[in-house]
């Protein structure tokens, strides 16, 4: 049986009709972008962008250039990870970074060590019994944060029916207000050393490309991801077909409060501290990847693969504005351009796709 | 009885104080085409809502397929083999045609809660399977529903009841907002329904495809049934008639004093 026999009135199956798939146009985008770099930088500082120029060194890339590229936007892209997945199913995070700020403040308190240089931990929350804990605790207690938050997200959004713009602006003041609190405004520091191993050197990147390869295949392989999909498209078909809509936006919710966690646990032990300021903006940041990774935020469209290819982009213009040696107030501001350029480009999208039917 | 898959008796529904729908006797046996005619607001949409579930009615009885039934809601409905093809359609523009047929009851591979692994290969061909038995033609069926036309997309979406075997297949107005060829391409698969013998509830105003595609014709006025005609002993003209209110069948006789 092939798709051939099937044509109406007549006309055939051309696979040239096949969608051409969006996460291409990023590519093509991010590579645009990289050569630009390149010649800008061969064109003003006669320097290479890419690749590798010094004489002692045995190597075609420069490597380091390209470690720091996806090392910086690895912590934010984990978020982003969620983030992609609330912005298919339709809705919008605001909170995932006051989520890592709060989650940070409580991870490193049940993450410290007793005795630093011999003296008492000056930084210490609790008293002994919290202290040289195994590493596996701050760890279930900081995805326990996320998961619990993630889910008044979803609760707030699938119960309530109030907007997600609103439920998780509410969760944003909040978790900053809990980061705050939790320790009068204070650092809390000096981990032991297995937490402090887990965001040492590139293990961000590693935990960064695991979770986008499991993302990947959930949303494409299993029910969980198809539904995701669905409620983005038409929320309204997918409650009649029988979709459990609610339950469904409090698991998003929660994966993406979730994910947030864990990007508030590699950074905490990166730093070797936490405060209360942390992660302040990431929100934004992880919004900013997704969007330039080709999922639209009108739902129903988008990939993980196309939310790396955002946050790859993002890094490169990062990187290239300081290869340029170009001020950070300029990075800030193109940065903002390229969201809204993301956006327009979205809308033409929608607008071609609706123009053939 | 045995053969009479739906049956409502006095059902009825006010919107305080409009008398929506109003004491529906309604039989529909297996394999039966009904269409149910009337003019804008004379209650054929609030007939179906209330055997749907979409809405509870204010009193009356629903038998469907031998038991009495009270629908909380659509899923019930579907659940019971109750399949409605919507005047909106209920698709979702992004997915592809086997996505959105299988949408809600999924074919699993391996099952692990919501992260259950679809069985895509399972899922297309018994889409292709599906399409076929219809008669749908889709030029290809890996392309997301946005891509399709008008008639396409109520080609998948009527696919998706033969696809269920449901027992009772209703259309609210399949064909309202589509072109010529469309049209016909929907009729067509209303008859491969009639052919496989499975009912059907058509709500319609186009008189020339009511006509071609029932047995018989219920006509609503006011909320009220006025009219049961089989298609053989009636014609276009006399139809119009009931519509408008000229003419009323005697046992309907007391809705004509409304």
């Amino acid at each position: 049986m092939s798709d051939s026999q099937f044509g109406l009135g007549g006309l055939k199956y051309d696979p040239k009709m096949k969608a051409k798939p969006p996460e291409l146009n990023v590519f093509l985008a991010l590579m645009i972008i990289v050569v630009t770099f390149e010649v800008l930088g061969r064109v003003i500082y006669g320097d290479s962008f890419l690749f590798n120029q010094r004489a002692n060194v045995d190597a075609i890339f420069n490597w380091p250039r390209l470690n720091i590229i996806i090392l910086q936007v690895s912590i934010i892209g984990i978020i982003a990870l969620g983030v992609t997945q609330v912005i298919i199913s339709g809705g919008i995070d605001l909170s995932s970074g006051s989520i890592v700020g709060a989650t940070a403040m409580i991870v490193m308190s049940f993450a410290q060590t007793e005795l630093v240089n011999g003296n008492p931990n000056p930084k210490a929350i609790f008293g002994p019994w919290a202290m040289d804990l195994p590493v596996i605790v701050p760890i279930m207690i900081g995805l326990l944060c996320g998961a619990i938050a993630g889910s008044i997200n979803g609760i707030l959004i699938a119960y309530t029916r109030i907007p997600p713009f609103i439920a998780t602006l509410g969760m944003m003041v909040s978790a900053r207000g809990l980061s705050k609190w939790w320790s009068n405004g204070n650092p809390v520091s000096f981990p032991t050393e297995s937490f402090a191993a887990l965001g040492k050197g590139m293990w961000p990147v590693v935990y960064f490309v695991g979770l986008a390869i499991l993302f990947h295949l959930v949303l494409r392989y299993t029910v969980y991801g198809k539904h995701t999909y669905a409620i983005g498209s038409n929320e309204d078909a997918a409650r009649m077909s029988g979709i459990n809509v609610a339950k469904q936006k409090v698991m998003i919710y929660a994966i993406a409060g979730m994910l947030a966690s864990i990007a508030a646990i590699v950074l905490s032990s990166k730093n070797l501290t936490a405060q209360a300021g942390m992660g302040v903006m990431y929100e934004l940041d992880a919004i900013a990847m997704t969007v330039i990774g080709g999922v639209s935020l009108a739902g129903g469209r988008g990939s993980i693969l196309g939310t790396v290819l955002g946050a790859l982009i993002f890094g490169v213009i990062i990187s290239g504005f300081t290869f340029l040696k170009l001020d950070a107030y300029y990075q800030e501001m193109v940065k903002g351009a390229i969201i809204v350029g993301a956006v327009v480009l979205d809308q033409w999208r929608q607008k071609s796709a609706s123009a053939r039917t | 009885m045995t053969d009479i898959i739906l049956e409502t008796r006095d059902l009825t529904k006010h919107y305080g104080g409009v008398h929506a729908l109003e004491g529906a006797n309604f039989t529909l046996r297996k394999g039966e085409h009904v269409a149910i005619m009337g003019d804008n607001g004379a209650g054929k949409s609030t007939f179906v809502r209330q055997i749907t579930g979409v809405e509870q009615r204010t009193r009356g009885d629903i038998v469907f397929d031998g038991k009495p039934v009270n629908f909380a809601g659509p899923l019930d409905a579907r659940e019971a083999g109750m399949e409605t093809v919507y005047q909106t359609l209920a698709l979702a523009d992004h997915l592809d045609v086997s996505d959105n047929l299988f949408l809600g009851r999924e074919k699993i591979k391996f099952k692990f809660g919501p992260f259950s692994i679809l069985d895509y290969k399972a899922m297309r061909e018994a889409t292709l399977a599906a399409l076929q038995k219809t008669g749908v033609k889709i030029p290809n069926i890996h392309n997301s529903i946005e891509r399709m036309s008008g008639g396409q997309r109520q080609c998948v979406a009527i696919a998706r009841t033969a696809t269920f075997h449901s027992k009772l297949t209703i259309m609210d107005e399949p064909t309202a907002a589509l072109g010529v060829q469309e049209t016909a391409q929907v009729e067509n698969i209303i008859r491969t329904l009639k052919e496989a013998g499975e009912p059907l509830i058509l709500i319609s105003h186009n008189m020339r495809q009511v006509m071609d595609l029932v047995d018989r014709i219920v006509v609503f006025r006011r909320g009220r049934i006025v009219a049961n005609l089989n298609k053989s002993e009636t014609d276009g003209q006399d139809v119009v008639a009931y519509i408008t209110g000229a003419k009323t069948q005697p046992e309907y006789a007391e809705a004509a004093n409304l």
